[in-house]
């Protein structure tokens, strides 16, 4: 696949709250087959370009191309129609129904005489494209653990075949075990082709999946890393100084254990 | 790579059952340990109101053996049909986890509707039904787009509605206070007299299991076809065996008197007909999903605002039909219908029969159960000349229990994993 025209292209974006300019004059891309992650400390912006994406909230000013097209996104039915998924870092879930319920809600087939099998088969196909560990389809997803719920919520953003998927915080509130296989079903979507944006503020799993890390800083551009950049650098990015609270620590951490080291 | 190996081993086993983590039972035997298995956990489904129904019965046959002649069950059956599908409304309401306090005054203002409209201004009996339904769904509408646009709690809206309907009833019932139906006429039949002929009830008792094994079996060949475990085809015939039996035996003793009330079938075809509207259409699963996750089912693009309001005029349109129900049964439009204990047997039938107040879950057959328990102990008790005073407090009890029953249940989910 050509990597030479990005499906997403973020061209000076802006978003306005009133006085406050959330975002001013942010650029992003995302190609098939890539996982970008969007890093920042709070108050970044991350959190306000996911959702002018997921079209929740509309860009004040800027433009939006989708596969080379220019699309304005103005309602979340739009940006899903239009094939960005997004997955909310709560996964809303309801949680009295099954897993297939889930998966299908709002896009159920044959809405007047419900085609309980298909929905079945398709999701178990989904389920497993994603190698995903999920027992049974019906059993309710309030018996599931936080791994096989993500898993749930990603299989469905990928019921609509999404070009793109957009994560939000996907791992913060997993365990070791789980992180890891959030981290290796990240890959598998990458692997099927399609372009993926991760918001995390774990620099770990960034730097374990993301092709490309984008920094933010208050509503800015603040640089573009890849996974081979050093903490350092990515850190000092996020903060806006290579001196700050968090090196100095790292400084003296290193300073300590070279001269333990030593002795 | 990765999809092909998928295939091969799904080709292997059935898609849904390649995961060796899990039992599947799909035997008899397997089938009665999910059974219990689901008890422990705190799924109760109908078992504590099947208990409580034999319970029930048991005792009130021992002081009274009347009570279960088929003359006396019948007459239970045509009392059920009125509150009956008035709890069939509150199924919907309690599904969104809302609830409606004034079904019995709006089934007061059906009920008085036919009175004026059919009996003093002469209009078509249809047209009065139906006018009565849909000022039902008048007022549904309104209690939804109160709850929509101005976040007003349910309970406070109905409590309202309550008061006003009940003013609505009086106002129209006029000075008079009661009109009186004409005897003879279809209407006052279909609530008193009227019952199926023996032969088609017995016809009746067997569509079910047709249903059943109809279903079952084109089930089970598409998941064949689609390589999923088809389940048991011994397990269906077993299951449609058992109903059938039951239900021909359940029409032979009603026989024995004057048989199953129209009425009563009019109650169960409306069952059915919100079962499958709950479990097997989008709206259906749309209202679980609202009453499970309102934020979860608006982000999946779930209508919620449209939700509600079917909601809710659905439970006020079925209440008004259980006032003209209740005008057809008592062969007048008086200002005690729908007064009392309407509105609370109505809820509490609801919950009884294992709808949940917290939203999200419940059956339509919970209101026909919980209306059967809530009948009976009010059959029970005036075969026994206690007073009104009696009946109220212990049905209070019983809806206490059933309070209980569903909080702990709830908790029990909770600690189990399930929802």
């Amino acid at each position: 696949m050509s990597n030479h025209n990005p499906i997403l292209n973020i061209k000076s974006v802006s978003k306005d709250f009133g006085a406050v300019s959330a975002l001013s004059n942010v650029d992003l891309q995302v190609h098939a087959g890539e996982v970008v992650a969007l890093v920042g400390d709070n108050g970044a912006g991350k959190s306000t370009l996911v959702k002018i994406l997921a079209g929740v909230h509309q860009a004040s000013s800027g433009a939006i191309e989708f596969q080379g097209k220019s699309e304005s996104l103005a309602t979340p039915r739009a940006a899903l129609k239009l094939g960005i998924a997004t997955v909310f870092q709560d996964l809303a879930l309801c949680e009295n129904l099954d897993v297939v319920s889930n998966i299908f809600l709002g896009q159920e087939l044959k809405p007047f005489q419900l085609d309980e099998v298909s929905m079945e088969v398709k999701a178990w196909t989904l389920l497993n494209e994603l190698s995903a560990r999920i027992p049974n389809v019906r059993s309710v997803v309030a018996s599931l653990s936080g791994g096989q719920r993500q898993t749930v919520a990603i299989a469905r953003s990928l019921l609509l075949d999404p070009k793109i998927i957009i994560l939000d915080e996907p791992t913060a509130a997993l365990g070791v075990a789980q992180t890891a296989e959030v981290l290796n079903l990240i890959e598998r979507v990458r692997d099927r082709g399609l372009g993926i944006i991760m918001v995390s503020h774990n620099m770990e799993d960034v730097r374990a999946v993301a092709d490309r890390i984008v920094v933010l800083r208050l509503g800015k551009n603040n640089g573009i890393f890849t996974s081979k950049s050093s903490n350092q650098e990515l850190v000092g990015a996020i903060t806006g100084a290579s001196e700050n609270v968090v090196t100095k620590r790292e400084k003296r951490l290193k300073n300590q254990s070279n001269s333990t080291r030593e002795k | 790579m990765l999809t092909k190996s998928n295939n091969e081993s799904s080709q292997a086993s059935p898609l849904d059952r390649s995961d060796s983590r899990v039992n599947h039972s799909d035997d008899f035997k397997g089938m009665i340990a999910n059974f219990f298995g689901r008890i422990k956990s705190g799924d109760l489904g109908s078992l504590p109101v099947i208990i409580g129904l034999i319970v029930i019965w048991t005792v009130f046959s021992i002081m009274n053996p009347v009570f279960l002649s088929s003359r006396n069950l019948v007459n239970l059956l045509f009392d059920s049909s009125i509150v009956g599908v008035i709890a069939l409304g509150i199924v919907c309401v309690l599904m969104l986890g809302e609830i409606d306090l004034s079904v019995g005054s709006m089934s007061g203002v059906g009920s008085a509707i036919i009175g004026v409209l059919w009996v003093n201004m002469g209009a078509p009996l249809p047209i009065a039904i139906i006018t009565a339904i849909i000022s039902g769904a008048i007022v549904g509408a309104l209690y939804g787009s109160l709850r929509n646009r101005l976040g007003m709690p349910s309970f406070v809206s109905t409590l309202s509605g309550l008061l006003a309907l009940l003013g609505l009833q009086l106002y129209m019932l006029g000075r008079t206070g009661s009109i009186n139906l004409p005897y003879g006429s279809s209407m006052v039949n279909f609530g008193q007299l009227m019952v199926v002929p023996a032969w088609l009830s017995y016809c009746i008792a067997i569509i079910p299991a047709v249903v059943i094994i109809f279903n079952g079996l084109r089930s089970i060949s598409k998941r064949q076809r689609m390589n999923l475990s088809p389940g048991s085809k011994k397990l269906l015939f077993i299951k449609a065996t058992l109903i059938t039996i039951t239900l021909l035996g359940i029409m032979y003793y009603l026989n024995l008197g004057r048989g199953l009330p129209w009425m009563f079938t009019l109650f169960i075809c409306l069952v059915v007909l919100m079962d499958y509207a709950l479990t097997r259409t989008q709206w259906g699963r749309f209202m679980k999903a609202v009453g499970g996750n309102a934020e979860a089912a608006r982000r999946a693009g779930v209508n919620v605002k449209k939700i509600t309001i079917s909601a809710f005029v659905v439970c006020s349109s079925l209440a008004a039909l259980g006032g003209v129900m209740a005008a057809s049964r008592l062969a007048s439009a008086s200002q005690q219908a729908g007064t009392g204990d309407v509105n609370l047997n109505a809820i509490a039938a609801a919950v009884i029969g294992g709808t949940s107040l917290f939203g999200g879950r419940g059956s339509a057959y919970s209101a026909l159960l919980g209306i059967i328990v809530i009948q009976s102990i009010s059959n029970g008790l005036t075969l026994l000349n206690l007073s009104s005073s009696f009946r109220f407090m212990i049905t209070g009890a019983v809806l206490a229990i059933a309070v209980i029953i569903d909080s702990l249940a709830r908790q029990s989910r909770a600690s189990h994993g399930q929802a």
